[in-house]
């Protein structure tokens, strides 16, 4: 099935995608990658408010290249990171928001509890930078700059961002899980 | 080409060499990925490599790089005994990795590996890290290849017991399968078998210079094989092709030891080359 989304997204919204689903996204993600993350549960273990909201939020695992030129910053290349690196921080960040996607690449071990009735994971093609670029129409702001251009959180406005493939849906279903156990058994008969 | 060439020149050369490898890869990755496509069965690695043929075309097109992780700076450069720059070629490279970064533009990621601060312009301690070889003759080659920290972090060695070069493949395997879709497959795989431990991982990083189409010895054949029966495929979502190409690099190494480096590429496996000096 091929779903187009607009943000912020609602629970039904997600709640009806099927693993190996299409999507197709529409109006504004954030990115955040390794620092971003760290921060914001720093900043949440305190109290304190975030910059932005994540009611509803699309999260982009991307650290973007950008240019800054006189009429502001301009996206060159943008492609998703690997989402692994996110894993641990995950559950935590979902726990304290409503974020109701995760747009990435390489999936995420041991997240599939914590996306269940909340939130979706959807890989984009790793290393599609100049084609995910094409998709982002402007950039809208930016936090954080202080961690350096890929680890800040850059506020993005999209249109029909995508292909993306549901990888991980809210009822626990996990491609690259799947995919995983299965290479583990043939390498387990290959060993035999 | 004189050796006697400006310094100006050089960086200016070498700028436009990174420029090169950012928005443009070999005829023989690009064909290897054509030809994954083909044979693909599996619809969503379809689609998926699909998106990077169209990607690869898209960055050539509009002088982009085809990817925002633009890597960390690395050089291997064949320095002839003959060769005369009249200058600092380090410093030289450094001052073109400064200029290609804002003119590409590249993503500064080199940053100081404890406190994490980020230089701004991809140079830095031991950055760019450049390789240097000693060779007969008046000429300067220089590869500039570019590594992703995707496919970088999957990457491995083991000092293994010399007893154990039958267990290499498995090493390959577990790696493989360990790392799933993170790296981006399709994957290139250099194998480092030999040496010492630093340079196992040296002849490894070499291996992935290989071209995809050079005819792959019998027990290269045999890991990629077994690399692309493990099912992973294209972005770890399942499919035919796990690897386009597995390159072996060996050295003589003690008697006691077996060091093995396997340095994972992604499907991105950039670098382009120059040659300076007379032809001979």
């Amino acid at each position: 099935m091929e779903y187009h989304l607009q943000t912020p997204l609602k629970l039904e919204d997600i709640e009806k995608l099927t693993a190996r689903d299409i999507v197709y996204i529409s109006g504004e993600i954030l990115t955040a990658r390794d620092e971003a993350h760290a921060r914001i549960l720093e900043m949440e273990e305190k109290g304190e408010k975030l910059p932005f909201s994540l009611e509803g939020a699309v999260i982009y695992h991307c650290g973007p290249l950008m240019q800054q030129t006189e009429s502001g910053w301009k996206v060159v290349s943008a492609g998703p990171t690997t989402s692994g690196r996110m894993s641990k921080m995950t559950p935590l960040l979902l726990k304290n928001n409503e974020v109701r996607a995760i747009i990435g690449k390489g999936g995420m071990k041991g997240v599939a509890d914590a996306l269940k009735n909340r939130c979706v994971y959807l890989a984009y093609t790793g290393g599609c930078a100049a084609l995910a670029a094409e998709l982002i129409k402007e950039v809208k702001t930016v936090h954080w700059l202080d961690l350096g251009m890929p680890e800040a959180v850059w506020v993005l406005r999209v249109e029909k961002f995508g292909p993306l493939i549901v990888g991980i849906d809210s009822k626990g279903k996990d491609i690259f899980a799947e995919v995983r156990e299965k290479a583990e058994k043939v390498l387990e008969r290959m060993q035999e | 080409m004189s050796s006697k060439i400006s310094r100006e020149t050089f960086i200016r050369s070498i700028a436009d060499l990174l420029r090169k490898a950012e928005i443009e890869l070999p005829d023989d990755v690009v064909d290897a990925l054509r030809k994954a496509e083909a044979i693909e069965e599996n619809q969503v690695a379809k689609s998926q490599l699909q998106a990077i043929l169209k990607n690869i075309e898209l960055a050539k097109n509009h002088a982009v790089p085809m990817c925002q992780d633009t890597g960390i700076m690395i050089f291997f450069a064949e320095l002839g005994n003959e060769f005369q720059p009249g200058f600092d070629l380090e410093a030289a490279i450094k001052e073109a990795v400064t200029l290609a970064t804002v003119e590409v533009p590249l993503r500064p990621n080199a940053v100081d590996p404890l406190s994490r601060k980020n230089s701004g312009d991809n140079t830095g301690s031991g950055i760019p890290d450049i390789h240097w070889k000693l060779v007969p003759g008046k000429q300067l080659k220089i590869t500039a290849a570019p590594k992703g920290a995707g496919s970088e972090n999957m990457s491995s060695l083991r000092m293994l017991n010399p007893t154990e070069t039958g267990s290499i493949k498995n090493f390959v395997l577990e790696t493989v399968v360990n790392a799933g879709g993170m790296p981006c497959p399709p994957l290139t795989i250099g194998v480092g078998i030999g040496g010492s431990f630093d340079a196992a991982a040296r002849l490894a990083k070499e291996a992935l210079l290989e071209p995809l189409d050079a005819p792959m010895n019998e027990f290269e054949k045999e890991i990629l094989n077994a690399v692309n029966a493990l099912g992973i495929g294209c972005m770890g979502l399942g499919g035919s092709t796990t690897a386009l190409a597995v390159h072996v690099k060996t050295a003589h190494c003690h008697t006691a030891s077996l060091p093995v480096a396997i340095n994972i590429q992604c499907w991105a496996n950039r670098h382009a080359s120059i040659v300076f000096g007379e032809v001979e």
